[in-house]
């Protein structure tokens, strides 16, 4: 079976290492530091055990744990055919991360990156196999959601592609091909959305559960803008809406004072037990 | 016994919706604003709060649909346990 590095074990590198474990790929989950690593294990126990209740398939625990390792530092993945990378968005570390991988890996390996709006062209740019390289935009809770965004960069092989498509079906996923832009499509849109609905709280025109009501009530959406900014990470969000920013240069991406006052204060939401909505430890 | 756990589920649920208007044997996720996500921080708060482990036969969603539900799950937990 095909040996899947998975670098990051934030929000998505715990659900990118869960889909692709109990799709029975053998994975190589890596972060910077241990501790984070046995928070990753725990958080797949918790979601594998809860996975029914929630909806998904019934997981054994176990078995899923059984099929990933971890290990702090890209240098564990040597051995790696695929790598999904999952680092915090944000360029000066994305950077540092593939050029690592890029001396690292083997070069037949296929290099996915999964980021909110980092254009993966510029990824791409860092090594020196820009052919290899490829963009997911994994939805989150990444088992839960079935669609991906497909973004080839200006130098991604057919190849690559290929292998990846492959890897997505066999991870249960339905790819939608996109051009490679910032943002890509859904977070050209809503990374607007909720940093506009996060100003309207900030200037108190509504309370982030009106905003949000709003949404399901008016619109019909599952959820409203603000949850889903607690689900993403309050900081993953303001980290997209810049990078969204400074790459378009367009003032309309300038992101709320209240994103930025919350991600100092480590009001990241689900992940940190309080955002916008204050959660009782359950974790992401 | 039941009825404090009762009140405690229900003060959990009011605390993270306050815009909630529930009694004991209203269906929560009808509501509209509460998703399959808040199961999850219910298994978590239940464990904590009562100091039990929900077996996996139990984690079905009808167990949490109600705070009335929720508090007979607590019960049969307790009662196979056979702590006071
Ligand atoms: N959260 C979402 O809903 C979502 C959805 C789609 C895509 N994304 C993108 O996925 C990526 C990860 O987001 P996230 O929400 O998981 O972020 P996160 O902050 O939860 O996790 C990022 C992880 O990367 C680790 N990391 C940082 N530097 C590292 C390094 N040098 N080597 C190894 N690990 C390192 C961090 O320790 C952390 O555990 C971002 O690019 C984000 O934009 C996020």
């Amino acid at each position: 079976m095909t040996v899947v590095g998975v670098v990051g074990a934030g929000v998505m590198g715990i659900g990118v290492a869960q889909n692709l474990a109990s799709s029975g790929y053998e994975t190589i989950l890596v972060d910077v530091e241990e501790r984070i690593l046995d928070d990753a294990k725990a958080a797949i126990n918790r979601n594998c055990r809860l996975s029914r209740l929630m909806g998904g398939p019934a997981l054994d625990p176990d078995e899923v744990l059984g099929r990933i390792t971890t290990a702090v530092g890209v240098e564990a993945l040597a051995k790696a055919e695929i790598v999904i990378e999952n680092v915090t968005e944000n360029w000066d570390v994305k950077r540092e991360v593939h050029a690592r991988l890029d001396q690292v890996l083997t070069p037949e390996a296929v290099v996915i990156v999964n980021t909110s709006a980092i254009p993966i062209t510029r990824v791409a740019a860092v090594g020196d196999h820009p052919e290899r390289v490829v963009g997911v935009h994994f939805m989150n809770p990444v088992p839960a959601k079935p669609v991906v965004e497909l973004i080839p960069g200006f130098h991604t092989a057919p190849e690559t592609v290929e292998v990846t498509r492959q890897l997505l079906s066999g991870m249960g996923k339905k790819a939608v091909d996109v051009k490679d832009a910032s943002g890509f499509v859904s977070n050209r849109v809503l990374m607007l959305t909720v940093n506009e609905a996060a100003y309207l709280v900030h200037e108190g025109v509504a309370t982030a559960e009106s905003v949000d009501e709003v949404f399901r009530g008016c619109f019909g959406h599952p959820m409203g803008p603000l949850e889903t900014a607690d689900l993403i990470g309050v900081d993953t969000i303001l980290y997209s809406v810049e990078v969204l920013y400074e790459h378009y240069a367009d003032s309309k991406y300038r992101p709320c004072p209240l994103l930025k006052q919350m991600t100092d204060a480590g009001l990241h939401g689900r992940k940190t037990g309080r955002g916008f909505y204050t959660y009782d430890n359950a974790g992401q | 016994m039941s009825d404090t756990t009762a009140t405690q589920i229900l003060s959990f649920i009011e605390a993270r919706f306050p815009q909630a208007r529930i009694d004991r044997t209203q269906d929560i996720f009808s509501l509209g604003f509460i998703n399959s996500l808040f199961a999850m921080e219910l298994v978590m708060f239940i464990e904590k709060t009562f100091g039990l482990t929900v077996p996996n036969d139990e984690l079905n969603i009808n167990n949490f649909r109600t705070v009335d539900a929720m508090t007979a799950l607590v019960d049969r937990q307790r009662g196979t346990v056979g702590v006071a």
